[in-house]
């Protein structure tokens, strides 16, 4: 048959394994909206993908300026992806604060895709431009391709029979934007055109403009004659099965609701809010018909002590905050050492000190988790590595808590706690079983000795309720056994060590410690722990490739350590610690081990980039 | 609760524990924890059902001597412990003991949301207007000018008045008692203890170390008649050594008027009503230091002020039934498939 569309023009598609796109403008463009659409749409395309949102500490800072720049950048691929990505393929940019805050996160010839809207002079003197110069129009941005587009202007002829308000308009011009993108990737507008129908069910006429401007970016992609390129971004060879997009605060919420279930035991979540964690707090306020009693409590002190509260009475009491609300707990956590009540604490760290950095990520509190107590208080601690496994390490939390009735810390961080990517999904009927030391008659004859142990240094749960388990706990020391007040100078030090090695023996409850990657002896060793694994993961893979003698450890248990990390990084003649801190883990690790671990820290509030890890590492090698 | 009062199935003695009671001999707490031992036989509540929360400071002792379940948790925070516990398990009989550097300096903020929230629990604040077990500091109730050893030249402190503060706070249920006065510290706990809400009992509470004779004008037999009233709901107020001293509202002024002088009757009396929010208000305003003489206005005692109002972990599972209801018992594996899933292979 003869080909009459002579009109359209040569198209060139060009495969990517890999690209990185960040979404920018104000923080009410609707930039987190148009991610997490790609991000969906792209998922159920069959890409890996990991996704970094990034807001403005102040809910609407001025409109216009750098301090009002929202963005959302996502990595997706058809190859495995561990990170958000280091640089930008696209860099979209609403408006020119959002362009001048991101400009340095663009490749080298990478793509910026501009309203040329948000460039008016306006535009340009907020965002700080000198003498309100244009960077689209002086030639500055040579080293990039620029794609100008009037996304405001074409919106509204979009809509130019509609009978909404400019206002209304103007505020569906992300859709033209993610219309343009869904064109650029070759990717179906069905799920963002179901989005659009569920949230604005009571609003047909919303519904229709948001479909009318997804759909004008898309035919503006595919007829305008600017662009030849699109690109094809194969989906993953990801593991058979089914799967979801999570985030890593759901996957927290998630995991404890699946380990109280599993534990057969109510969940009591006691919360203050506070960025990052509050998201927990809504999910988990969601799922009360999993016997979920979820309490805003008037301040964080109360959000632990009424968990511990809670734990006394027989549910697992569990707390989140972030390091400054987790300041506030420490007297808390000591009596629940004390105590010996399971109890799950989970901070979703940001940076500090004091009220610091809200928004943005870091891995200093590791310290705080470990000796933030008066006293000799050890509590476990664990740490989340990327959101999904959220999921597996809050549930982990849970169990160490009630099997061993203990304090626990789960670490996560700004990183992950918002940051996406899919999950493979898991059946109930894959999640181990939970085991409470509950007691429901008295254990020494007709006697009831609350602070006797079993072979683990375990004390035994007996909930208000029972007869015969009448008994008094509380924060002065305990004499062993009775848990009666004791001042006794014996009694003090073996209590001491009785908590402590109750702590020790739950390293025999965990699995060994294994490498991610690499041999098991080597030159270089990189030792790693929470959000840094995906970088991390990311410059060790291509090294191993390409032969360097380079391992990586990856840490989900800060304490106890797995029984057997001394002995594998024995093997290697140097370890080095990456942490977003100046230096946390590693000085544990020195202390402990007697070695010579080095650190690598990055302390601006933003995750590593898997180049800086490759280029510290790559100096080991000369 | 099934035991009657008729046949009880527990006497004093089973509220006992067998731990040392290390208060000072002579201290006001000894009698509180007989009162309480006393009238818990009777409300008929069963031993294992029973949790006592105490803070930090003497009085906070007071959970190891209750053979019953307890938890001597941090300082001032033992309301917040309370409110998880109550959640967790709302059959409980929850006793918060706490005293007033506990529950009014260190702990104010847990004690208003406490009272707001009314949880079904009650609390006894001992309040003997010093830091006990710091060893004499003035605290937040001392009197202005108080001297101690934290306030040589006298305390600038203006005190709380802790049953204005809980009706602040909107509590449903506000009272008083002392420790030298046992029948009405009973009373006050039986009425306490069968109120649903919080119920806040403070209890004058004297420390004869560091503050003896603090409230010695109310329990000193010689003056107790005339500056205390005991109030009683739908009675008129009367006090007095024969009975013969009555209050009188004078619009919104409580007035002492002499009942023998002929001008007024009983008739004439302001009637307790414990339902009134307002007149309540009053009462608690009834606050400065008695005057000299028969003449000024008496400290109140007893029961001020009592409210239905629901409570926090009834809403809170009211909640959890109606999700049950709508959703159906939670299925975990829908949990963890979500809204939006796709297959790859």
């Amino acid at each position: 048959m003869e080909n009459t569309n002579l009109k359209a023009p040569l198209r060139v598609s060009e495969s990517k394994k890999e690209v990185t796109i960040l979404f920018a403008g104000d923080s009410g463009d609707g930039i987190q909206l148009t991610g997490s659409q790609f991000t969906n749409t792209s998922a159920l395309f069959g890409n890996d993908i990991s996704t970094f949102p990034s807001y403005p500490a102040e809910i609407r800072a001025p409109q216009g300026t750098i301090a009002g720049v929202s963005g959302f950048q996502l990595n997706f691929g058809s190859i495995e992806i561990f990170t958000r990505g280091d640089r930008c393929d696209v860099l979209v940019v609403m408006n020119a604060a959002a362009l001048k805050a991101n400009l340095d996160k663009l490749k080298i010839g990478g793509a910026i895709i501009a309203n040329i809207a948000g460039f008016d002079k306006k535009n340009l003197k907020l965002a700080g431009y000198l003498d309100q110069r244009n960077p689209l129009e002086d030639n500055s941005l040579g080293k990039y391709r620029v794609i100008e587009i009037d996304v405001t202007k074409l919106t509204r002829e979009a809509l130019k029979d509609s009978t909404l308000g400019m206002k209304e308009k103007d505020r569906s011009k992300n859709m033209f934007v993610l219309g343009f993108l869904y064109w650029m990737y070759n990717r179906e507008l069905a799920m963002t055109e179901k989005f659009l129908q569920e949230k604005f069910a009571k609003s047909p006429e919303l519904i229709e403009s948001n479909l009318a401007v997804l759909k004008a970016g898309y035919n503006y992609g595919d007829t305008s004659e600017t662009f030849t390129t699109r690109y094809e971004v194969k989906p993953a060879p990801m593991p058979k099965g089914t799967y979801r997009n999570m985030m890593g605060n759901q996957a927290v919420a998630i995991g404890l609701v699946a380990a109280a279930q599993q534990a057969d035991l109510p969940l009591f979540y006691g919360s203050y809010p506070i960025t990052p964690a509050s998201d927990i707090l809504h999910e988990l306020s969601k799922h009360k018909n999993f016997n979920v009693r979820s309490f805003q409590a008037e301040d964080e002190i109360a959000a632990i002590t009424s968990a511990i509260g809670a734990s006394f009475a027989g549910n697992i009491g569990i707390t989140a905050s972030s390091g400054p609300g987790i300041a506030l707990k420490g007297e808390a956590l000591g009596l629940a050492c004390i105590l010996e009540l399971p109890l799950v604490v989970v901070n979703v760290q940001r940076g500090g000190p004091s009220t610091g950095l809200p928004t943005k990520t870091e891995q200093a509190d590791l310290m705080q988790a470990f000796y933030g107590r008066n006293g000799e208080a050890p509590i476990p601690i664990i740490a989340a590595s990327s959101p999904k496994d959220c999921f597996d390490t809050a549930f982990e939390a849970v169990r160490i808590a009630v099997e061993h009735m203990t304090p626990v810390f789960m670490l996560s961080d700004g990183y992950i706690g918002n940051g996406a990517e899919p999950w493979k999904l898991r059946s109930a009927s894959d999640l181990p079983k939970i085991t409470a030391p509950l007691i429901r008659k008295p254990n020494a004859g007709e006697a009831f000795l609350p602070y006797k142990r079993d072979e683990k240094g375990v004390r035994p749960w007996a909930v208000p309720g029972i007869s015969g388990l009448e008994h008094r706990i509380g924060g002065l020391e305990k004499e062993d056994l009775t848990g009666n007040v004791s001042y006794d100078p014996e009694n003090h030090e073996k209590m001491v060590k009785l908590r402590a090695e109750k702590i020790d023996k739950i390293a025999l409850s965990i699995p060994l410690q294994e490498f991610d990657n690499g041999f098991h002896t080597g030159k270089l060793c990189i030792l790693s722990w929470g959000s840094t694994y995906g970088a991390v993961k990311t410059a060790v893979k291509e090294m191993v490739e390409e032969g360097y003698a380079i391992s990586h450890i990856h840490l989900r248990y800060i304490f106890p350590f797995p029984g057997n990390l001394e002995q594998l990084l024995s093997g290697f003649d140097h370890v080095l610690v990456p942490e977003l801190n100046n230096g946390q883990l590693v000085k544990i690790v020195r202390s402990e081990f007697l070695i010579d671990a080095k650190p690598l820290n990055k302390i601006k509030g933003l995750p590593f980039s898997s180049l800086e890890i490759r280029e510290a590492a790559e100096k080991y090698f000369v | 609760m099934s035991t009657t009062a008729e046949s009880p199935k527990y006497t004093a003695k089973d509220f006992s524990s067998d731990q040392e009671i290390r208060w000072c001999p002579g201290c006001g707490d000894y009698s509180i924890l007989k009162q309480v031992q006393t009238i818990l036989p009777e409300i008929g509540v069963e031993r294992e059902n029973v949790v006592f929360i105490s803070g930090i400071g003497c009085s906070s002792r007071f959970p190891y001597y209750m053979n019953t379940y307890g938890m001597h948790s941090i300082h001032g925070r033992a309301p917040a412990f309370a409110s998880g516990l109550k959640i967790a398990n709302p059959d409980l009989s929850v006793w918060v003991i706490t005293g007033d550097g506990d529950a009014l300096s260190i702990g104010g903020n847990h004690l208003i949301h406490l009272l707001r929230r009314n949880f079904d629990l009650n609390i006894l604040l001992f309040n003997n207007e010093i830091y006990g077990l710091t060893k004499g500091q003035y605290s937040p109730t001392s009197p202005e000018g108080k001297v101690t050893k934290s306030t040589p030249m006298g305390s600038v402190d203006h005190p709380f008045n802790p049953l204005a503060l809980a009706a602040g706070a909107d509590a449903t249920f506000i009272s008083r008692a002392m420790d030298r006065d046992p029948i009405q510290l009973r009373d006050v706990l039986r009425e306490a203890s069968e109120h649903k809400g919080t119920s806040l009992v403070e209890i004058y509470q004297n420390c004869n170390v560091f503050n003896d004779g603090a409230f010695e004008v109310f329990t000193d037999k010689r003056t107790k008649a005339n500056t205390t009233i005991f109030v009683e709901h739908g009675k008129p107020m009367i006090f007095g050594e024969n009975k013969n001293l009555g209050l009188r509202l004078d619009g919104a002024t409580p007035v002492v008027v002499d009942l023998e002088a002929g001008e007024f009757s009983i008739d004439d009396l302001w009637v307790h009503d414990k339902t009134s929010r307002a007149k309540a208000g009053i009462l608690m305003r009834c606050f400065e230091t008695p005057g000299a003489g028969a003449y000024g206005i008496p400290r109140p005692f007893g029961v001020f002020y009592r409210e239905n109002r629901a409570c926090y972990e009834d809403l809170l599972h009211n909640q959890i039934k109606t999700a049950y209801e709508r959703k159906g018992e939670g299925n975990l594996d829908a949990l963890l498939r979500g809204s939006n899933t796709w297959t790859i292979g």
